[in-house]
């Protein structure tokens, strides 16, 4: 088990913790004289920073939403002088203005940090070549991943995205050993390499990629490990908290270290705020410890995950969170309960006999309906196979979020066909 | 070997789904002997004996129907009072329970046959063979 900052990414629980809370400190006190926003967020909240004394009573303090971000645009949130600020990233602002976040030089070097720290950990070395397929710009994606990799003394290829044909020339020409790339690319190349007749195995170098951006399936992974021989990390990061890195996998692939030291995460209702437990699908919530340009208290991240309790057995300290499971607006409530897709998703991913697509259908008097496609290839003609099946459905997603369904089988290939955001809920009630 | 085949899909309780096969197996000049249905609530299953089943197979899976092929015993009875009967009696005096069934009739007022699928087909023949019974054969 190799790693970078082994004292940090091995520190004693406690340890860590003390190390969180000094700097959660640090970082309220900061927004509190230099944020006007931020103090008066903090002020309106009738609690006051002197008054934290542990980890745990950041509860106390107000959210920081997506709308915050554009109060005071676009400096307004800067807690040092606009001329230490050196680089701006945005998010892709398919509506409106796009979100803005400022590195300053240190920030710039900590970011790099924990990519350093990242690649590192699924094994990467000086050694090694990385071609960063991830778009150069106002995207965090491939800057920051460039000077991380350059940390570890990677030689870095900045290809960009596209131009698929002189992706594979790179691969070839440069002996590639590491790709960072979004999924859909990845699918694409790959099929491009079989195409071109080369056997990814014996022709090329690679032995591990980087995929994130997008959404994509466990499946989506294996498909493209196998297909080029590699190994597939997944990874986890947004603009607002400074790109990638925030969460990574390691060897392991058990879920993602969210480096804990920099940032503080807390899984929350998305409806009421309260924290769930650990283990429980909730909206991701993080609150940056180590950064300077610009500190975000309690930012809700919109993204779905569950915190993974258990000590990893690669032996960093740092909690792990689920793959993303979708976004914190796609919840829904029936007879009371709060419901998010994803947790009916995962009920039937454990059923067999059940394909991959589905659809939530509210109808009136608040009912349920949770329609199914079953798998063409375990049909067998038999009907009570399929009355036991409808009824393993039923038990287990009541069991699972307390509300009784009515279940739906239907012939494969009725539902449509989504990629990414799929449209898995569709609420008929009227009130 | 006894055995014959029938085919299986698997069918939204809706308007249309009937038609939408038996059109599939028209166009292709298929001719059903026999044919049930199984439904429950919301689905069902229709099950169809067929003079080409293989290819009636085939066919709907290319199709995209959710199909299955299943073993099947024909037995012979008479198309007269109490038919029916003779044939149950012994299934039942061997303990073979019937899963699904259907007629076909062969020639009308004079032979039938029962469709049955039961549980374990080999081991079913096997009990059948020394009563007095005549089998239908097996098409492709």
């Amino acid at each position: 088990m190799q790693f970078w900052h082994k004292e940090l990414e091995t520190l004693p629980r406690q340890k860590l913790e003390e190390l969180q809370l000094e700097r959660l400190k640090k970082t309220l006190q900061k927004v509190y004289q230099k944020v006007p926003h931020y103090r008066k967020k903090i002020q309106d909240s009738a609690i006051n920073p002197s008054e934290i004394k542990s980890i745990n009573d950041i509860k106390k303090l107000p959210f920081t939403t997506k709308e915050d971000l554009f109060v005071d645009y676009p400096y307004g949130l800067l807690a040092i002088p606009t001329e230490r600020a050196i680089r701006l990233h945005t998010s892709s602002g398919t509506t409106g203005k796009p979100k803005a976040i400022f590195f300053s030089k240190k920030d710039i070097n900590n970011s790099a940090e924990l990519i350093a720290r990242s690649l590192v950990m699924t094994g990467a070395t000086k050694k090694d070549i990385l071609q960063n397929s991830m778009t150069y710009g106002l995207f965090t994606g491939a800057l920051v991943m460039h000077y991380g990799a350059e940390k570890v003394g990677i030689l870095v290829i900045p290809a960009g995205p596209g131009n698929t044909e002189r992706q594979i020339n790179l691969m070839r020409d440069f002996g590639t050993t590491m790709l960072h790339i979004t999924p859909s690319y990845a699918l694409y190349v790959a099929s491009v390499i079989y195409d071109k007749g080369i056997d990814p195995k014996k022709d090329l170098k690679l032995k591990r990629a980087y995929l994130g951006a997008e959404p994509y399936s466990e499946e989506t992974r294996r498909k493209i490990e196998e297909m080029l021989g590699i190994d597939i990390y997944n990874c986890y990061g947004l603009t607002e908290m400074n790109g990638p890195g925030v969460g990574f996998e390691c060897i392991y692939k058990e879920g993602l270290h969210i480096w804990e030291d920099n940032f503080l995460m807390e899984v929350v209702n998305p409806e009421t705020g309260q924290s769930v437990s650990d283990g429980e699908i909730g909206e991701l919530v993080l609150t940056t410890l180590n950064r300077e340009a610009m500190p975000l208290i309690r930012y809700r991240t919109r993204d779905l995950t569950r915190v993974i309790p258990e000590p990893c057995k690669c032996g960093r300290v740092h909690r792990r969170i689920s793959r993303i499971l979708g976004r914190s607006d796609d919840m829904f409530i029936v007879k009371g309960v709060n419901i998010f897709p994803q947790q009916i998703e995962q009920v039937l991913m454990g059923i067999k006999g059940v394909a991959q697509n589905y659809q939530i259908v509210l109808e009136a008097f608040d009912e349920m309906v949770v329609r199914v496609e079953i798998d063409r290839d375990l049909f067998d003609g038999k009907i009570e196979k399929l009355v036991r099946l409808k009824e393993e459905i039923v038990d287990k997603i009541r069991s699972n979020v307390m509300v009784k369904p009515k279940v739906e089988l239907l012939e494969p290939g009725t539902l449509p066909i989504s990629e990414g955001k799929a449209k898995r809920v569709i609420d008929k009630r009227t009130i | 070997m006894n055995k014959i085949y029938i085919i299986s899909v698997f069918a939204e309780n809706k308007p249309g789904r009937l038609e939408r096969i038996t059109k599939v197996l028209a166009e292709a000049n298929i001719n059903i002997l026999a044919f049930s249905i199984t439904s429950t609530n919301g689905f069902g299953i229709i099950k169809f004996m067929v003079d080409k089943f293989n290819e009636t197979y085939q066919l709907l899976k290319d199709k995209g129907f959710t199909v299955s092929l299943n073993e099947a015993i024909g037995i012979e009875m008479k198309d007269q009072p109490g038919g029916l009967y003779e044939v149950v009696k012994i299934l039942s005096s061997k303990g073979i329970n019937i899963e699904s069934a259907a007629v076909y009739v062969a020639e009308t007022r004079k032979t039938a046959y029962l469709i049955v699928e039961v549980e374990d087909t080999e081991k079913a023949i096997e009990s059948l063979k020394d009563e007095n019974l005549k089998f239908l054969e097996s098409t492709t």
